[in-house]
């Protein structure tokens, strides 16, 4: 299964169709979930592989523990449900059961930023990345499109590690083409790159798409730019930060995550270190959530292509 | 199968030896949880000198049984017996709680024969329940014990960890709670009541029994009929006394956590030492 560029497909879909495929050619997959398939849209997988998929109920903490306890015992194994709930409410058990232990697990959050919208705080994760980024020994992803979605779930199950991947939940611009490669640690360029580059703009997940489109705004204006896909947080490829940052001596970070800590605090502690330039960080501001739809929260917020533009602009002034 | 007489005096020997190792252990480092330690070394001692099904040379063996110490402070008496039973060289007990040496204060998986990292309460069953998972999964007939502590069961995971193991009829999960009664504050019943305890685990749709924790033959007798038993996952409520062996730790709150002076640790082992043989005071006299 694949998609074309340009089409639009939710990665907790993608997500779902990879597993189901997994799992025929491998008996020891098993996913586990908490009253969550549902919203993973695991639906088919529990139909097909009902013996590969395993139940906790509203129980993320047990459910964390069980899969290490699987995985532990050479199970190779995938958790799926909202990322708030796995990455708050079963923290202590993704540092210790999983990250401490060394037990290969994937933690698929979905639904995560502010895809719930307007059901509020309690069922956004804007804090993730930052919580998750500082756990030793686990790696930490946030794909931006279908194609790499199902890349790096290739990926993490040929190569068994602890593992926290967050997605969104509605449809996304698909950016790569099928069959490209990706691996963790390695950054891509999905815009720009040339020699009269004068901004940088590195995004993760949702706002890799308007970011590309703000750089293609701003190319018609005779500004060049260039886009980063930073989907690899942890390992983060700092030679790719600290190299747009010399190439271009401005750099922006956008992403649907709070302020403190995310995309934009591991780029900031990477530019302050090495390569000090005038960086602006885009995201969610640390005040009451605006409640809306997400498009909403992303206009309300300029987490949009024209929003990124105008920063863009005022940044280049 | 009843145990005979000299197995039955060789486990409590061995319990002794263990018990004396672990006051040693705590001594030497100036650290260490002994109460608790002290408490749960019968039921050590019996899983490890005669019901597990596990080899030393092959620490990672597919076909072995787990123990999964869920009270994970308790560790001096589990790296004692992992070096006696030849896990790893006998002499590395002596980096225990050391600079740098893998033999911390807690579980630890570079430490080969321990199951899982645990320290944090709550965390190990559920730990236990994967393992027990996956053996079901793959239709394997080995068995996953866990030992949790009766302060530990305020944690709300430990019964998440109990509703899956009943929906998911892990019968081949063999669950010990150290009944010792007391945790670092306190009677458990004072900070946290946990009674009625075994109807509340029948509830959560355990096979439930009960046994003097520091009786070997009586756990060994009660483990064994519980194998018997399918369909439901197995507590074991071991009622034990906290420094169990020590006169002056048992039932003491303050012996929670310990250094163990020199005197204090010659008094331990005198305590501990094993008793004189009989034949030799017929000689003498």
């Amino acid at each position: 299964m694949s998609e074309v560029v340009g089409q639009k497909k939710a990665l907790r879909k993608a997500l779902a169709e990879e597993l189901c495929l997994m799992a025929e050619e491998d008996p020891t997959l098993v996913v586990l979930t908490s009253d969550s398939r549902g919203s993973v849209t695991l639906g088919r997988f529990a139909q097909e592989h009902p013996e590969q998929l395993v139940e906790c109920g509203i129980a993320e903490q047990c459910e964390i523990g069980v899969a290490a306890g699987l995985a532990l015992s050479g199970r190779n194994v995938f958790v799926c449900a909202p990322a708030p709930f796995l990455a708050g409410r079963a923290y202590e058990q993704v540092k210790l059961d999983v990250a401490y232990n060394r037990a290969p697990v994937r933690v698929m959050g979905v639904s995560g930023g502010v895809s719930y919208g307007e059901l509020g705080t309690s069922h956004h994760s804007l804090e993730d990345v930052a919580a998750m980024r500082a756990i030793e020994g686990l790696m930490v992803l946030v794909p931006s499109d279908a194609t790499q979605l199902r890349a790096l779930v290739r990926w993490l199950s040929a190569h068994p590690c602890p593992a926290f991947v967050r997605t969104g939940r509605g449809d996304v611009e698909v950016l790569y083409e099928a069959g490209t490669y990706f691996e963790p640690g390695h950054a891509v360029t999905v815009f720009g790159r040339t020699q009269d580059d004068t901004l940088a703009i590195l995004a993760m997940g949702e706002m890799v798409a308007p970011a590309k489109h703000a750089a293609e705004l701003l190319a018609e204006q005779g500004v060049h730019a260039r886009v980063l896909d930073m989907f690899s947080i942890k390992p983060l490829d700092e030679e790719a930060v600290v190299e747009s940052a010399r190439a271009c001596g401005r750099v922006m970070t956008v992403e649907e995550h709070r302020l403190a800590g995310g995309l934009g605090g591991a780029v900031a502690e990477v530019l302050a270190e090495r390569c000090p330039v005038p960086l602006r960080r885009l995201g969610i501001p640390d005040e009451p959530t605006y409640e809306a739809e997400s498009p909403e929260v992303f206009e309300h917020y300029g987490l949009t292509a024209e929003g990124i533009l105008a920063h863009a602009l005022a940044m280049l002034e | 199968m009843p145990l005979s007489p000299s197995k039955l005096a060789q486990l409590e020997a061995k319990a002794r030896e263990v018990r004396r190792g672990a006051v040693t252990m705590t001594n030497r480092a100036q650290t260490g949880h002994i109460g608790g330690a002290l408490s749960e070394t019968d039921y050590l001692v019996a899983l490890y000198y005669h019901l597990l099904n596990m080899k030393p040379d092959n620490p990672r063996w597919q076909a072995r049984d787990r123990f999964v110490l869920s009270k994970g402070h308790c560790v001096e008496p589990l790296y004692w017996i992992l070096a006696d039973l030849g896990f790893f060289p006998r002499e590395e007990i002596l980096q225990f709680s050391k600079p740098g040496s893998h033999l911390i204060g807690h579980t630890n998986r570079e430490v080969p024969g321990i199951e899982m990292n645990t320290g944090a309460l709550g965390h190990g069953l559920s730990g236990a329940c994967g393992m027990a998972l996956a053996a079901k999964l793959a239709g394997e007939p080995w068995r996953t014990f866990c030992l949790v502590g009766d302060g530990e069961l305020a944690e709300g995971s430990i019964w998440e960890a109990a509703m899956f193991a009943s929906h998911h009829h892990l019968d081949n999960l063999f669950v010990a709670i150290d009944r010792n009664g007391l945790q670092i504050t306190g009677p458990t019943e004072e900070v946290m009541a946990q009674e009625p305890l075994a109807e509340r685990w029948r509830a959560f749709g355990f096979d439930v029994d009960e046994v003097d924790g520091n009786d070997i033959e009586a756990v060994i007798a009660a483990l064994e009929a519980s194998f018997e038993r399918q369909g439901k996952p197995h507590l074991l409520i071991l009622h034990t006394v906290k420094g169990k062996g020590v006169s002056f730790m048992e039932n003491q709150t303050s012996w929670h956590h310990g250094r163990i002076t020199a005197e204090e640790l010659e008094r331990a082992l005198a305590d501990l030492a094993d008793p004189a043989d009989p034949a030799d005071e017929e000689v003498a006299s």
